[in-house]
This record gives C-alpha cells, sequence and structure tokens, in this order.
C-alpha cells in the first residue's frame, strides 16, 4: 500500500510540478517567438539611414546628433555598421565602424578626423555610453537569436498591438543588463517595448519603438526609437529622417582602412 | 607642385555642378606660465586666436573629393606662433580596390599614446601643441592598395617641411631661438622622400609595417658660431632609413601596444620602442563615468638627442570619460624617467562642450629635472596651463 501511494505521489510529484520541463516548454515559445522575430528581418541586405539623436537630460538641458548610419547583412554573423557624425561640429567625419557578432566579442574601430587616426577600441565596454546618450553600445548592435537565452512570460497590449513578452537574457559577456524583457508584436513579430534591468535587477531603461514603416514590402523600421533611463530621468530619442534600402554598398564600404573616406 | 594646384583649382571651377561645402573651426586661447622665465625676453602669458576654415568638395558620384584646409595662428608675443600653414589641399579618387591622394595631405601612422614612433609622414607643428600632435601639411602623392591582405600604401614625398620652433619672444625652448635649417641632402627641402606602408586587421590584432626613405623629420641639434661670434643652435636634417613596426592587440578590455623603429643616417644608428596597455571599465563603482588606465614604456638607445626624451621612461596615465550629453572627457599623465630621478614631467588634458557648436579645452603641461644634460632641464621653468575656446562651423 504504502509504496504505491509513494509511486502515486512520486508520479503526481512529477506530472504536476515538472519545473525543467515546464521551463523547457517555456523557453521553447519564447525562442521560436525570437526566431521568428529574426527570420522575418532577414534579406535587407543593406540599409542607409539619416538619423537625428535628441539627448535630455533631468534638467531638460538638450543636445542634438546628426549622423549617417550604414548597415550591412552578413549571412550567418552579426551585422557591420558603419555610424559617421555630421554634427556636433567638432566631431563632425569622426567614424564608428562595428562588426557584431553573435557570441564572439564584436569588432569595433573609431575614426578621428582630426588626428587622421583610425583607433581599434575595446568592444567589452558593451555597457558603456554611445556619444553620452542613454543607448548602450551593445543596444546599437544588430539583433542575434543567439545572443540570449529565453523565456516565455505571456501576453500583453502596447501601442495598440497584441504582443508576445518574453525575458531574454544576454549570453554574451560583459552585458551591463542581468535580463531584458521584450514586448513582440503578434501582428508583424516587430519589437513595441524593451525594459532592460541593471546588475542589481532593477529597472534601469525602457524602449518604446514607434511609427513602425514597412520598407520593400517586407522590412519592418521604427522611425522613433525613445529611450528612458528610469533612474536618472535622462532620455534619448533616435529619430530616422530617411532610410534607403537599394543601396549599393559592399564589405569594401566597412573597411578599417577606408574609414578616412567616411563623411 | 604649383602648377598642380592650378589645375586642381581649375578642374573644380570648370564643374559648376560642384557643390563647396564650408566648415571650420576658429578659437581663442590663453596661455600662462606658472614660473618666471628663465631666459631673456620671454613672458608669463601668452594670448592667441586662430582659424581653421575647411572647404571640401566631391564630384563624380563622389569618386573625387578635394578637400582645401589652411590655418593660421595670431600669438601676442611669440613670432615664430604667429604662423600659418596649408593643413590640407588634397584631390582624392577613390575606386573600390584602389585609390590615390594628390596634394598636401596629412597621415597617421601607429597604435600607442605616449610617443609616436612610426608616424613619420608629416613634420611636428611643434609651436601649436606641446604635445607633438599638432602636424604641418605635407605635399604628396599617395597611392592606397586595398586587398583582402591587408592596405597596401606607396608615398611619393617631393618637398620637406621643416619643424616649427619657438621664437626668441617664446617659451618652451632652449637658451636661444633654434635657427635655420641644416640638410644633409644637396637638394635640401627639394629631396624626394619616399615611404611604404602594409597594414592589416588579423582577428584580435591590428598590424602595421613601414619603410621610409629621405629626410628625417626629427632633427639633430648642432651648435656653431655666427660670423660675429655669438652661438647660434641650428636644427640638422640627415638623410636616414627608418623601418618601422606597429601592433595592437585586443583582448577583452585590455588593449595591448607596441611600437618599434629602426633608423640609421643620423650621428649613430639607434632602435627606439614604446610598449603598454590601455584598461577601459566603463559605469565604475555603480556610475556612470568609464575609466581608463594607460602605462607605456618608453626605450631609445641615442644618448644625447634633444628630441629623444624616453630613452628609458614611463607614463602613467588615467582617462576619465564623464559620458554626459556634453561628452566630457580628462586624461591625466606623468612620464618617469627611470635613470634620472629628478627628470618627469605631468600632463592633464581635458574637453567639455558647451553647445553644439562652441568647445573649451583646458591643458597642462609640466616640466622638471635637475640633470643638466637633459631636455627638460630647458623647460624646468616652463609649466604652464592653457584654456582654449573654440567654435565650430
Amino acid at each position: 500500500m504504502i509504496a504505491t501511494w509513494t509511486k502515486a505521489l512520486l508520479l503526481i510529484t512529477f506530472t504536476i510540478v515538472p519545473p525543467s520541463t515546464l521551463l523547457a516548454s517555456d523557453s521553447t515559445k519564447a525562442i521560436e517567438i525570437a526566431t521568428e522575430r529574426k527570420k522575418r528581418d532577414l534579406g535587407w541586405e543593406s540599409s542607409e539611414a539619416s538619423v537625428t539623436m535628441l539627448l535630455r537630460n533631468a534638467q531638460g538641458q538638450e543636445a542634438k546628433r546628426a549622423l549617417s548610419i550604414k548597415s550591412l547583412e552578413i549571412d550567418g554573423d552579426g551585422d557591420k555598421a558603419l555610424t559617421v557624425f555630421d554634427s556636433p561640429r567638432d566631431v563632425k567625419g569622426t567614424a564608428f565602424l562595428s562588426f557584431s557578432h553573435a557570441l564572439e566579442p564584436d569588432e569595433q574601430w573609431i575614426y578621428l578626423p582630426a588626428l587622421k587616426r583610425v583607433k581599434r577600441i575595446s568592444s567589452r565596454n558593451k555597457s558603456g555610453p554611445f556619444v553620452g546618450s542613454e543607448f548602450a553600445f551593445e543596444d546599437m548592435t544588430s539583433y542575434e537569436v543567439e545572443k540570449f537565452s529565453y523565456e516565455y512570460i505571456g501576453e500583453e497590449e502596447v501601442n495598440g498591438e497584441e504582443c508576445f513578452v518574453i525575458k531574454q537574457v544576454p549570453q554574451y559577456e560583459y552585458s551591463g543588463y542581468t535580463s531584458q524583457k521584450v514586448w513582440i508584436d503578434k501582428s508583424h513579430y516587430r519589437v513595441q517595448k524593451i525594459e532592460f534591468y541593471d546588475k542589481k535587477e532593477t529597472l534601469l531603461k525602457v524602449l518604446h519603438l514607434k511609427d513602425y514603416q514597412l520598407y520593400e514590402d517586407k522590412f519592418w523600421r521604427p522611425m522613433r526609437s525613445e529611450m528612458r533611463n528610469v533612474q536618472t530621468r535622462k532620455s534619448t530619442y533616435l529619430i530616422t529622417e530617411k532610410i534607403d534600402f537599394n543601396t549599393e554598398l559592399s564589405d569594401g564600404d566597412f573597411d578599417k582602412n577606408r574609414l578616412k573616406r567616411a563623411r | 607642385m604649383k602648377k598642380g594646384w592650378v589645375c586642381c583649382a581649375l578642374f573644380v571651377a570648370s564643374n559648376s555642378y560642384a557643390d563647396i561645402e564650408i566648415s571650420g573651426v576658429v578659437g581663442l586661447e590663453q596661455r600662462y606660465f606658472l614660473q618666471d622665465a628663465l631666459y631673456e625676453n620671454q613672458e608669463r602669458s601668452y594670448s592667441s586666436a586662430f582659424l581653421m576654415p575647411e572647404l571640401y568638395s566631391e564630384w563624380n558620384g563622389g569618386t573625387d573629393t578635394l578637400v582645401v584646409k589652411p590655418f593660421y595662428r595670431i600669438d601676442q608675443h611669440d613670432n615664430e606662433r604667429t604662423h600659418g600653414d596649408i593643413r590640407e589641399f588634397q584631390w582624392a579618387h577613390y575606386a573600390d580596390s584602389w585609390e590615390t591622394r594628390v596634394g598636401i595631405g596629412k597621415v597617421f601612422w601607429g597604435q600607442t599614446e605616449s610617443l609616436h614612433l612610426v608616424d613619420i609622414i608629416n613634420q611636428t607643428d611643434t609651436v601649436e601643441q606641446v604635445d607633438g600632435e599638432a602636424k604641418l601639411g605635407q605635399p604628396m602623392v599617395n597611392f592606397n592598395y586595398f586587398s583582402d591582405f591587408g592596405m597596401f600604401s606607396i608615398y611619393a614625398m617631393p618637398y620637406f617641411r621643416e619643424r616649427t620652433f619657438q621664437g626668441e619672444n617664446g617659451r618652451l625652448r632652449p637658451p636661444i631661438a633654434i635657427g635655420e635649417a641644416l640638410y644633409e641632402s644637396d637638394d635640401e627641402e627639394r629631396n624626394m622622400d619616399v615611404a611604404i606602408r602594409w597594414q592589416s586587421s588579423i582577428d584580435d590584432w591590428e598590424v602595421g609595417f613601414s619603410v621610409f626613405s629621405g629626410t628625417t623629420r626629427e632633427p639633430e641639434l648642432v651648435t656653431v658660431l655666427s660670423a660675429d661670434g655669438e652661438p647660434e643652435i641650428l636644427p640638422f636634417y640627415a638623410q636616414i632609413e627608418q623601418v618601422g613596426v606597429d601592433l595592437l592587440k585586443v583582448s577583452g578590455a585590455w588593449l595591448f601596444k607596441l611600437e618599434s623603429i629602426y633608423r640609421s643616417g643620423q650621428t649613430e644608428n639607434f632602435a627606439a620602442l614604446v610598449t603598454g596597455f590601455e584598461y577601459t571599465k566603463q559605469g565604475v563603482f555603480g556610475s556612470r563615468y568609464g575609466l581608463g588606465f594607460l602605462a607605456e614604456y618608453q626605450f631609445d638607445e641615442r644618448e644625447d638627442n634633444f628630441f629623444a626624451v624616453g630613452q628609458n621612461d614611463l607614463m602613467a596615465g588615467l582617462r576619465v570619460m564623464v559620458n554626459d550629453i556634453a561628452e566630457t572627457e580628462m586624461l591625466f599623465g606623468f612620464v618617469q624617467d627611470l635613470e634620472e630621478q629628478g627628470t618627469y614631467s605631468g600632463f592633464i588634458e581635458a574637453s567639455s562642450r558647451l553647445t553644439s557648436n562652441w568647445s573649451w579645452k583646458l591643458n597642462g603641461y609640466f616640466f622638471s629635472s635637475d640633470d643638466i644634460e637633459d631636455p627638460y632641464y630647458f623647460l624646468r621653468r616652463d609649466d604652464h596651463v592653457q584654456f582654449s575656446l573654440e567654435y565650430y562651423f
């Protein structure tokens, strides 16, 4: 009797509380969503965008940066990106070249036009602010599924869109975050919102992606990315003024030896 | 050379579609020396103003560009620091796997921070900045080829630029102002200098190798007696051969750097080396600040060259990145001579932005030496701070 009881109990315990399997199915669903998000954004090849960056601190002090961003999709790897500053004027012509990778460290170079110097920079500083903004270097690199582990949280409506909510934990080294909570809409698998949690696991920043536009009948791009730091009350808006997918960009345009040409 | 410019100018003028983009910087600077001058005719305080506009034009869909960048500074006392230069006047043509640059331009080679041993194309504009980072425009014909194995470059330089030196009324000089240039080459400044370079990124490495043949950029100082029996210090520019290698390795938050040269043709053949690291940490103590720690060891075989200060020295530096809207940055550095305890120098370089057009810079340089043979001995009373306010347009 007792033996069967125990057996039954064990059986019940295993069927009712299978923590590992529950997590597995949760993460499977979340991975499916993440994979679909990435899949829907494959094949854009290259793009060239004019972007305004608007920075605001808690005292309401504002600053603007004008930049152009050239991006190149790389099959089976992270993207290549070349960011060139047009303003503020003292950094005009400064170019930032980045090869992002899923789990390997990114490769980064900066070109300083006044010195005509190309400097390799350590990509370890992923958590460092990008040009004094609320965007960290790691927020600016391309999204790859393998960069995170996933957990399905539930569903919620954001910006009038029904969204999946998933938690993603960075798997690459030296991230400034313990986790990110991501809202991905059901209609097109576009990211609508991200919450970033710091090393103390408290909410650090909230990113809202707005005004999505469809390009080439396939690729959605947000025209506004609004990042708010809830701890410091500083914010940075990235506003896409123009984006073009019919570029003739090739690997050669993303060569550190050719950064001097950037303008 | 002149004919080339006229052709260039005509070419642009004849192309009515070429838009000319004008940008640049204008600034005021105040230098203040902390101690009384060591030599006659020197002052405590120097005001100056400078202007550096840049004209840019491109045509043929951006495959041809022209940059014209003149520079002029007016100094209150030092008539040698009141000087002008054509920093750039260069036509560039870009193709997929190669490019040419013809005219006056600037090139930077190397990886280290405290010394630039390998960097040899451009002459240093000494009067402009104490740290040696300001360079004079170099006339050249340059061809670069891009391959899967890196970039190959060749330079032909038909005209030599003499190093600038402080005048009689300037600080930061030997007891008497440095005089007219002497050359080894019979062609003097018209000697044809040539250089080749290969540089490549190989995984975590940045690698460069270069060879230079021609007039040395770094003169040797010779003391002579003038016709009326007065001593004079003159810069002598020998013909040299120099090979250089520069390396950088990225390893996590660490950058390991090395530059080394071997030069022959001057009074003594010699090797020199600078090597060290930079370690960067963002978000220190949970703040927004970033810190960079730098250390570099400098070695030079030469015993008695006025410009070879890094004979057996150690530089330690701290970079502070405030990471604010104004992108405020500070760099503190200290260089200790490992052989003469009393010989050291220090510097502070800070900068920030006021608006998107206005910036300020605050620099301080401090020298100490009780070794009468050391170059810093001449500068031991030339500690100074300088503040500049700059408008970028």
